[in-house]
């Protein structure tokens, strides 16, 4: 049970929305996918599920192509509510669970289930609209994941909701994950990549800068971070060699170093200069990653 | 098949209940019953108000001989009104006319020719029968006036109004008698308006469903789940069997109300309407261009709402759409009185004006069978390219987000919807 994607491009006109992208997601895990607004992301899930073609390459679901045949198999979470503002929130559900190939009183059961697990069940007669944006998020993330898809797809699931919720939401998806499905989600928020994701994968403009495990995309960032925190003015630390980056802090600075014997170099200097309260080597975020590769300051 | 149903059924039930279509309906079944009833309230309303006080007429007889005989006219016409001999002169008269105190005032004398000449003053500057009336009254006083002057019999008085009988008969082929004319004209006036509203309403139902559903991005759940083209046509007939529905209730409302009114009221309106005869086939070719009305603008209407992505924009989006069905309204109108024109038969066989023209055209003569079957068969291939066209812009535009609320997003759509 796994989604393959090689050498997937898109192009529209002179646009090239993706360019040779390539996922390989193994059934149960969960994979990351990182990019700015407008790195296309949301082309990639377009494609994945169906509603585009590419260009070039092959997407694949357990070898087979995706088609309306697969599609219960697959939930998905657009990146802005997806909900008719209007209906019902038990209605709704029910009618979108029908959609995905439940019967009736198998999307009525987990419809309520849903609700309960999540702590809405209260606004089951509600209509959408009247319910707050994060609410509206849940009974979305409901809806995705209710016919229980071996494939889930979720575009920022976590927008949007307070840190509560985003536990509840967490806790729901990683259960889901261990009863075996597979999660392919994008998010802004690095540090939800970091705590959720096995793999992950950075795309920039169409292309795919960064790809891997998270040891692995870490590691071979080649970078390390050096926290010192001293009451003496470390300014003069910036210019060894092998330093690429200061950081500032109240305590002291954090140090980006190409090597370890730049960070045992600094800790050299550091200490002549005079007693240091706090040294260590830390590994890179994936912030720092992504503010790298991507080069901006979007996430 | 089992997503179209689901589609077809959400778009049938979830857009009936709601509240606004309930009221919708409710209001326009009143208007039904208020409509069939409103002679009797009109009746009831002036009895109540009219009752007590009756109008009087004041009349200044000049001539001292015209008062009696316009009293005799008056109570053989039966008139509401109350005549009064007043000893005062014209001008004092005039004067309490201005200042409210009496309603009106008539002047009476004969002039040298022994004509009556006469002069009604009042205050309401928009009255026309009573006024008439008494010219009538007058009328036929001066002509036994003269009668008796002349020492005419009254079978000679007679033998002069003696009427010219005079007929109108066409000899065109497809004409109706003129009083078949008249009574199909009710019927076709009333269905006319009626495909006129719903072929409007449900089309731009359908348009912002479409954009509804795309500006709260369901339909990128949907469109996942069941292709763009089965969902665009469970829409439409979704939508068209809600149509249907509201339209047989609307029918049945107004049966019911004119059968229940069960007065000289409701057998004129029922023969005016000319239900009593000829009236089903009319009613047939209505329910028919209804369909192929609805069809062909509420496709059209899926195309145009997929390629906006905010409601508010839809409404800019249909305005051609609308303009056309407008434009199929006035022509029927302006035909309504000779649909034999020629213009007239030439547009009915445009299908976007053929709901309304030809049904026009359909319902006012007699035309051989071909020129309506024609028409329909022109329609049904239109709304079957059309579908087909729009299903290839609805693929790629309900895709399209941003600004854009144009036609020319046609191409875009339909180079997306082939990605």
């Amino acid at each position: 049970m796994s989604l393959q994607l090689e050498n997937v491009t898109k192009r529209f006109g002179d646009f090239t929305a993706v360019d040779q992208l390539n996922l390989s997601i193994e059934q149960g895990t969960m994979y990351g996918f990182l990019g700015a607004n407008g790195a296309g992301k949301t082309t990639t899930f377009r494609m994945i599920l169906g509603l585009l073609n590419a260009n070039e390459g092959k997407i694949t679901w357990n070898q087979k192509r995706i088609s309306y045949a697969t599609s219960p198999e697959i939930g998905y979470l657009p990146e802005e509510r997806g909900l008719y503002p209007k209906m019902k929130v038990a209605e709704q559900l029910i009618f979108l669970g029908q959609l995905r190939g439940m019967s009736k009183s198998a999307s009525k059961r987990a419809a309520s289930e849903w609700l309960e697990k999540m702590e809405v069940s209260h606004y089951e007669t509600k209509k959408v609209e009247e319910l707050s944006k994060g609410n509206q998020q849940k009974i979305q993330v409901i809806a995705s994941l209710m016919h229980q898809p071996k494939l889930l797809i979720l575009d920022e699931p976590f927008s949007g909701l307070d840190p509560v919720n985003v536990e509840m939401l967490k806790n729901a998806i990683l259960e889901f994950r261990n009863n075996g499905a597979t999660i392919l989600f994008s998010s802004h928020r690095m540090d939800h990549v970091e705590e959720l994701c096995e793999q992950l994968s950075i795309i920039h403009q169409g292309k795919q800068v960064v790809s891997g495990s998270l040891r692995e995309v870490k590691r071979s960032f080649g970078r390390q971070n050096v926290r010192i925190h001293s009451e003496y003015d470390l300014a003069s630390l910036a210019s060894i060699e092998g330093v690429t980056n200061v950081q500032q802090s109240i305590e002291g600075a954090i140090y980006q170093v190409e090597t370890e014997e730049v960070a045992h170099e600094l800790l050299a200097t550091a200490l002549q200069l005079g007693p240091i309260r706090h040294f260590a080597i830390e590994e890179p975020s994936l912030q720092d990653i992504f503010i790298e590769k991507v080069g901006n300051v979007h996430a | 098949m089992r997503e179209f149903m689901l589609i077809f059924k959400q778009a049938f039930i979830t857009k009936g209940k709601t509240k606004s279509f309930i009221i919708t309906t409710g209001i326009m079944i009143a208007a039904i019953f208020l409509m069939a009833n409103l002679s009797n309230i009109i009746g009831a309303v002036q009895k109540v108000t009219s009752s007590d006080e009756t109008e009087t007429l004041y009349v200044v007889d000049e001539s001292n001989q015209l008062f009696d005989s316009l009293q005799e006219q008056f109570n053989i016409a039966d008139l509401d009104v109350e005549l009064v001999l007043s000893p005062k002169d014209q001008e004092t008269l005039k004067e309490e006319v201005r200042n409210d105190e009496i309603d009106m005032l008539l002047t009476l004398r004969l002039n040298d020719g022994r004509s009556i000449e006469s002069t009604y003053y009042s205050m309401k500057s928009m009255e026309f029968t009573l006024p008439m009336m008494i010219e009538d009254a007058l009328q036929s006083i001066q002509t036994e006036m003269k009668a008796v002057e002349l020492s005419l019999t009254n079978e000679e008085v007679q033998t002069l109004f003696t009427s010219v009988q005079f007929e109108t008969e066409s000899l065109s082929s497809s004409s109706k008698s003129e009083e078949e004319l008249n009574q199909a004209r009710g019927l076709v006036y009333v269905l006319m308006f009626l495909i006129y509203f719903a072929v409007i309403f449900y089309s731009s139902m359908i348009a912002t469903e479409v954009a509804t559903e795309k500006s709260s991005r369901v339909m990128e759940i949907l469109i996942s789940s069941v292709s763009p083209v089965k969902h665009l046509f469970a829409k439409v007939l979704g939508i068209g069997a809600l149509g249907l529905l509201q339209m047989a209730l609307l029918g049945a409302s107004a049966f019911l109300a004119i059968k229940t009114t069960a007065g000289e009221a409701a057998e004129g309106a029922l023969s005016f309407f000319g239900f009593s005869n000829m009236g089903m086939t009319t009613i047939i070719y209505a329910i028919v261009f209804f369909l192929l009305g609805y069809f062909l603008y509420a496709t059209l209407a899926g195309l145009l709402g997929s390629l906006v992505s905010r409601v508010e924009d839809v409404n800019q989006v249909i305005l051609p759409m609308t303009f056309l069905v407008i434009i199929a309204f006035f022509l029927a109108m302006s035909g309504i009185g000779n649909p034999d024109l020629a213009y007239i038969k030439y547009t009915s066989f445009i299908p976007f004006f053929t709901p309304l023209v030809m049904f026009l055209r359909v319902g006012m003569l007699d035309l051989p069978l071909w020129e309506p079957l024609l028409s329909i068969g022109i329609m049904l291939f239109t709304i079957f390219l059309l579908g087909w066209f729009g299903a290839r812009v609805y693929k790629g535009g309900v895709l399209m987000y941003g600004p854009s609320r144009s036609l020319k997003d046609i191409k875009k759509a339909i180079q997306l919807g082939k990605e």
